[in-house]
Order: C-alpha cells, then structure tokens, then sequence
C-alpha cells in the first residue's frame, strides 16, 4: 500500500522517540568509556583481593584513565539528565516503564526462559523489561552518587557520610559497577535473543509496513 | 579491621607491582584507546587530539573544581585512634630515592610575588606557631589513611613574608626535584599547614624531612614533601604528575 501523493510506503508507527533513542547511545557510550576507564583506575589501587584484565582498560596508565574517567562523567551526567527530565516529564516514564509489580515480573522472567514472552508489539515494554530499565536507572544514580562523594569527600561531606565513610562509598561504587553491568549483559543478551529491537533503538521503528489495525 | 587490611594492602600494593607499574608508565605510554579501539575494531590514528580534547575538560573540571570548593569548609579530623602506623610511602621513585636533607644546611628559597624574600632557615621556621590536624590523606590512587600532622598554617606565613595573596598560584620546589602548585583559595585554607611534625615527631625522611606542605582539600600528589622553595605567581606553574596529565586542581 504506498501513499498516493508521494508514492512512499505510509510510516510504520514510532517505536521510541528520537530523544529516548539519542541519550540511550549517548549512554552507551558513556557508560563503556567511564567503565573500562574505571578499571584501569581500580587496578591503581583496588578495593578487593583482585586486579581486572589490564588489557580491557581505557587509559593507558592511571592519569590517562583519570582523563577519560571525569570527560564521560559529564556525558552521562548531562546525557542522563536529559533522559531523566524527559522521562518524568513528558509522561515517557509513566507510559513505557510504569506500572510494574514483583509478580508480573517474575511470570514474565518464567515466560522468557520457557520461550513465551510475546514480542509482538515493541512499542510495550513487558515486565521484566521494565524491571530491568528501571534498574538501570537506579544503578546508574547510585553509581554518579558514590562516584560524586568520592570525587569530593570534603565538599560533599554530607553525601560521603550517607554512604557510610569515604572506604565504604568506593565499595558502593564497584559493586554499583557490577551490579549495572551485570543487568547491562542480560540486556544486551536480550537484545541479541530479538534483534528487531535494535532495530526499532536505532532508527525509532520498524522498517516493514504493518498491517492497518 | 578493615583499615588495617588495607594498610596491608597498600603497602604490598606500593612495593611490588604497581610500583614498577608506575615506573613503566610515567615514561608516558600516551591515553592509549586499547580497548575501546579493539571494540569498535578500529585503529585511532588522532591520539594527539584525543588527548588535547581530553586536557581541555581536565581544565574545565579545573574551572569547576576551584567554584565547588568552599575556602570555610573544614575536612573531617579524627581520632587519634584513627590514625595509620607506620604512614604509606609514597613517591615516584623507591625507597632508596628518599632524599637526605640535611638540617643544619637547610634553608627555605622564597622567590616571586612574594616582599620578603630572605631564605629561612630550619630554627626559625620551627619558631612559628604551630597547630595540629588528624586528618584524611587521599591518594589518586585511590587508598586513604588518615595521618597526624603539625606545623605552621601556610596563609600565616603567606602573610607574615608579604606574599601577594591576590595572586592566582602558590608553588613550590622540592628536594627530590619534585614540583607542584596550589591556587591561592586553598593555599590560604585555614588547614593548608607547612607540616614540620608527623604523627608526634619530626618528620620522618619518608614523609618529607623537613617540610611537607599538607593540603587536606586535595589529593596526595598535591601534599608536595622535602620542600626547599616557595613561590607566588600569575603564571600557570604546572607540576610533576600534572604535566603528564593528572588533573591540576585535584581537589577534594
Ligand atoms: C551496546 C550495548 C547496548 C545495546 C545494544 C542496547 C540496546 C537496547 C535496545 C535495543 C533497547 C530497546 C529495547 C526494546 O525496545 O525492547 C534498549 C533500551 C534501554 N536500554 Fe539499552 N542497550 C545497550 C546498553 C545499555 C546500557 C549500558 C544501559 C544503561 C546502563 C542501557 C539502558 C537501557 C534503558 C534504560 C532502556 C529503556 C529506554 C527507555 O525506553 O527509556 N542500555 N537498549
């Protein structure tokens, strides 16, 4: 079916917005820069019993991955500012990422492992997409908090006691960093399962015509 | 129980492999994009501007830095309980770099924006009022130990010789050849101390006989040891660790 006017095919329906679309690879990127940058900086001096693979790190030598590290802070900083404000303030939150309850969660995780989660209409998140995207989010703040009190344990010493002392605020730091990263992997590890959502991230929908409803 | 393993840690830590580590990589390995350039299966032939776009945030993390920091905040003091035996070495050279600064030869150069400019010797700079601070030293690296030091406030001797404290920096030379710089809001902090005394004694060689400038608002590498010249300037002055590229204002 093509448009008369224009002889184009009529646009299939958005799946994310352009906004959605530009921070989530801003994030991205962001997020691998400060995360193999901030290896190279834990390896300087690290917290637990053990070093990370020199040769996944960003940086070169400490005072390069202290460059990298405080360059993409901003990016994720402002990037996820953007995202967050539009978020909470465009209704994106309440629309795609809202309601979600423990129990949808965990029959939608059933439904996954035994190969039943529909994936009919991407423009829906089901639920342990939203539980995982909601998780993200929070990981992420937790990580630019802890990373900011221990970025400026005098100037925020307020925020360093939150977390319980300058020592305690590194640990909460990497094990934010795992913790983001590990629902990082079974998100990318989804997006592989169904790569049509790559698709829809990248260029906001899918190419093919969906039949009229 | 915790800080004592990690004073453990950081002792094993300075002494084997970040050690020699840090030896290789202060011959400047450059920002190399290893990883990222494996990943996105690319060479980076622009290292050059990389790093330059790089420094350029470092400076304005600089800008930004100077109007977070509150010249009235206090740093948190501690008990003496608190306090890390023995003290971590650290320096960009070994133990048996420590220079051997002689007591009775000593004498403090002063040199720029500064009226009173006549070299001070160990006896009268001993004679100043002292004040003394429990207080946390921050490493780069990232390990922490909080440390007791005693000596004179930096803005009481700034005062006392005429510096121009409306200048922008405050530098100083070391015995080890080491060298960094301070902007003035910080030199002037009421706990930047010119540390004589450590932990109840003179200081120790180790940590900087006979004069470390003790700069709790910044990071280890900002606490200059073995100091034997002040100076005031306009100029940018840069520092040891700051010209390969760790950031200038390291503050806390
Ligand atoms: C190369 C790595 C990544 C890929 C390929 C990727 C891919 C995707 C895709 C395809 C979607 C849409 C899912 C759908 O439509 O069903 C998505 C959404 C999302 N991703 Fe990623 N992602 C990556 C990294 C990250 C990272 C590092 C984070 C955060 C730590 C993240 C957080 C999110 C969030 C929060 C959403 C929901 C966006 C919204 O609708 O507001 N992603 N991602």
């Amino acid at each position: 079916m093509s448009d008369a006017r224009t002889g184009r095919l009529p646009a299939s329906p958005t799946i994310h917005g352009r906004i959605v679309r530009l921070t989530h690879w801003l994030n991205a990127l962001a997020f691998l820069i400060l995360l193999l940058s901030g290896w190279k900086i834990y390896n300087a001096s690290p917290v637990f019993a053990f070093r990370l693979p020199s040769e996944l790190t960003l940086g070169g030598w400490l005072g390069g991955a202290l460059l990298w590290h405080f360059a993409a802070m901003w990016l994720l900083a402002l990037n996820g500012l953007l995202y967050l404000g539009h978020g909470f303030l465009c209704g994106h939150f309440r629309r795609k990422l809202w309601p979600v309850s423990p129990a949808a969660v965990w029959a939608d995780i059933r439904a996954a492992f035994s190969g039943r989660l529909a994936h009919d209409d991407l423009s829906v998140y089901n639920a342990a997409q939203r539980a995982a995207y909601i998780a993200l989010i929070l990981g992420i703040t937790l990580l630019a908090l802890s990373g900011l009190a221990i970025w400026k344990p005098v100037q925020l010493a307020p925020l360093v006691q939150l977390f319980g002392g300058f020592d305690t605020a590194r640990v909460v730091h990497f094990v934010a960093m795992a913790l983001t990263l590990a629902v990082t992997a079974v998100h990318v590890l989804m997006v592989v399962l169904v790569p049509r959502t790559l698709l829809a991230m990248l260029i906001g929908r899918l190419p093919t015509v969906r039949s009229p409803q | 129980m915790i800080k004592l393993k990690m004073g453990e840690r950081f002792a094993a830590l300075r002494n084997r492999e970040i050690a020699s580590l840090e030896r290789r990589l202060f011959l400047r390995q450059g920002l190399s994009m290893g990883a990222l350039s494996l990943l996105a299966g690319c060479n980076v032939t622009d290292e050059v501007g990389v790093e330059n776009a790089l420094r350029k945030i470092s400076s304005w993390n600089d800008t930004v830095q100077a109007k977070l920091f509150d010249p009235k905040r206090l740093v948190e003091e501690y008990p003496a309980s608190a306090i890390v035996r023995p003290f971590p070495f650290n320096a960009f050279y070994d133990e048996d770099g420590i220079p051997a600064v002689s007591a009775a030869d000593f004498s403090l150069e002063l040199a720029g924006l500064i009226r009173e400019r006549k070299p001070w010797s160990l006896a009268e700079l001993y004679a100043l009022p002292q004040v003394t601070q429990t207080t946390r030293h921050i490493c780069v690296e990232g390990w922490s130990a909080v440390g007791q030091w005693s000596g004179t406030p930096l803005r009481h001797f700034l005062e006392r010789v005429g510096a121009d404290t409306s200048a922008r920096y405050v530098g100083f030379k070391c015995a080890d050849d080491y060298y960094t710089s301070i902007d003035m809001a910080t030199a002037l902090h009421p706990q930047t101390l010119m540390a004589f005394r450590q932990d109840g004694d003179v200081l120790p060689a180790p940590n900087g006989f006979p004069l470390k400038i003790r700069v709790p608002t910044k990071l280890g590498f900002k606490n200059p040891k073995h100091v034997r010249a002040i100076f005031v300037t306009n100029e940018y002055p840069g520092g040891y660790w700051e010209d390969q590229g760790y950031n200038w204002f390291a503050g806390l």
